[in-house]
């Protein structure tokens, strides 16, 4: 009679601006669908968003974002999850982007990025299809070998 | 490097998974309690616990920073409720402790209710031991409400802290019916707004009349006004809870090995009972039956309740 793993999902907003409207709702709609949703407020620098999601132990990182903070604060989130041996934790960005800056991103290791004009089912129905809850129990400290 | 010297040694990815474990119920997660539990006994544990909104976080925040000064390690266990709807939840005590999430001496962990079977009490004890093995010097416990699963948990606690506001007519009241004798000590939150005196002296006229069943060497409970937002008062509530424990571990004194025992005897009843009831409905699925045909049939007089329970019990613990 074993629970069944429940999807960890980190919702966090890098940047100064101070509107996290956006992010509550992504987070409320998270609930909504079963997962549960860590959500630490605004004003996240990439190092708190990854202690975070190491201590949380989320399965993933919902960034959301208005200010055009994107360029240093993505990557960089992928990069302290490198090396916090933490690559095992996916990343997903929402907010508004400039279209050029999109490949980049997804070069630098963001799995998805979704726009304002995204539908929260479509987030959802991603986040369902590509994202699973770690299944190793006893594997620990270093990263998962993906085989 | 074994998982136990991991989490022993404080490696906060251990840590981190093996509570995800515990909480997900994976049976690999016993052993490895089992094996933790030698390491376990030496934290101090601290549970607040209040209606929701009182400050509960706002307090969790400012006293780790006290015990930071004190450059005690610190782990924090924050408890929300989980949606009757959906199963999911948000976990949003985290966005007032934000000022620890850098700090290696501070591991902040959030977890949902997913409350049954006071399955809450016996993941949080389990945390709280852990967290406990990888040598936390205080281990704060944030849980919602009033209602029985928390009093079990502030009962896991070795001293346990209740938070109100002013003006909140139905805590006093629940104070009132049965969990006064879990509160060492009463915080008032919020003490700008009005009515905070009222509130302090209702709670000293609860805690007068409780103290004629006291013991003369019995803890008196304490109050203390706060402002948790302005870290107003929070000195005092430093003090205090500190002297309840000064008070648990004074030399000579029986006190702090009676609330383990307390703590542990609660935490095995705990213990027990899930388990002895998960075992009871694992039969009565493994023959084909149902809680919910069970019910149906006795709503419909082919059963009656009492029946029901000698047959399940004797089938299904012999
Ligand atoms: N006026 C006033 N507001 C306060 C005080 N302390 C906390 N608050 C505010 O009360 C609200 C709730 O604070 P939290 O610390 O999140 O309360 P909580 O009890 O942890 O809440 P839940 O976990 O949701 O049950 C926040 O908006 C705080 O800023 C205080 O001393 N005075
Ligand atoms: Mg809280």
């Amino acid at each position: 009679m074993a629970n069944a793993r429940k999807l960890r999902i980190l919702v966090a907003k890098p940047g100064l601006d101070g509107h996290d409207r956006g992010a509550r709702v992504v987070a409320r709609a998270f609930r909504d669908a079963g997962f549960e949703v860590v959500y630490t407020g605004c004003h996240q620098t990439p190092e708190q968003i990854v202690s975070t999601a190491i201590q949380e132990d989320v399965d993933l990182i919902g960034l959301s974002i208005l200010s055009g903070a994107h360029r240093y604060s993505f990557p960089r989130v992928i990069e302290l999850l490198k090396e916090n041996n933490a690559e095992d934790i996916s990343v997903i960005g929402g907010g508004i982007f400039p279209m050029e800056d999109i490949p980049r991103l997804k070069e630098a290791g963001i799995k998805e990025i979704f726009e304002p004009g995204a539908k929260l089912g479509e987030i959802i129905e991603w986040v369902g299809t590509n994202i699973s809850p770690r299944m190793d129990a006893d594997e620990s400290g270093s990263a998962r070998v993906s085989g | 490097m074994d998982i136990i010297q991991q989490i022993v040694s404080g490696d906060v990815r251990t840590i981190a998974r093996i509570l995800r474990d515990i909480d997900d119920e994976l049976p690999s997660s016993r052993s490895v309690l089992q094996r933790l539990y030698p390491h376990t006994g030496k934290a101090h544990v601290i549970g607040f616990t209040g209606s929701p909104g009182v400050g509960k976080s706002t307090l969790v925040d400012q006293i780790a920073g006290f015990y930071r000064k004190e450059s005690k390690t610190v782990g924090i266990l924050a408890v929300d409720p989980t949606s009757p709807f959906t199963g999911g939840a948000i976990l949003g005590d985290r966005i007032r402790m934000q000022r620890h999430f850098l700090d290696p001496g501070v591991f902040i962990r959030s977890l949902a209710t997913r409350g049954q079977f006071g399955g809450l009490s016996k993941s949080t004890n389990d945390m709280v031991n852990v967290l406990d093995a990888a040598g936390k010097d205080v281990i704060l416990v944030e849980t919602v409400g009033v209602g029985q699963d928390e009093v079990e948990i502030a009962n896991s606690a070795h001293t346990t802290v209740l938070v109100t506001i002013p003006g909140m007519g139905d805590d006093i009241q629940a104070i009132k019916a049965g969990i006064m004798e879990i509160g060492n000590i009463f915080v008032v939150n919020k003490a700008d707004r009005e009515g905070s005196r009222k509130t302090v002296r209702e709670l000293m006229n609860l805690i007068e009349i409780n103290s004629r069943r006291r013991n003369g060497d019995d803890w008196e409970p304490q109050i203390v006004e706060t402002e948790a937002m302005k870290g107003r008062g929070i000195d005092k509530l430093y003090e205090t809870i500190e002297k309840h424990r000064t008070f648990l571990q004074a030399t000579g004194s029986e006190k702090w090995r009676e609330v383990v025992e307390k703590r542990t005897k609660i935490q095995l009843m705990g213990a027990l009972r899930d388990e002895a009831f998960k075992a009871v409905l694992e039969r009565i699925e493994a023959r084909g039956d149902s809680i919910d045909e069970l019910v149906r049939r006795i709503v419909d007089r082919e059963l009656d309740p009492y029946t029901a329970v000698e047959q399940i019990v004797d089938k299904g613990l012999r």
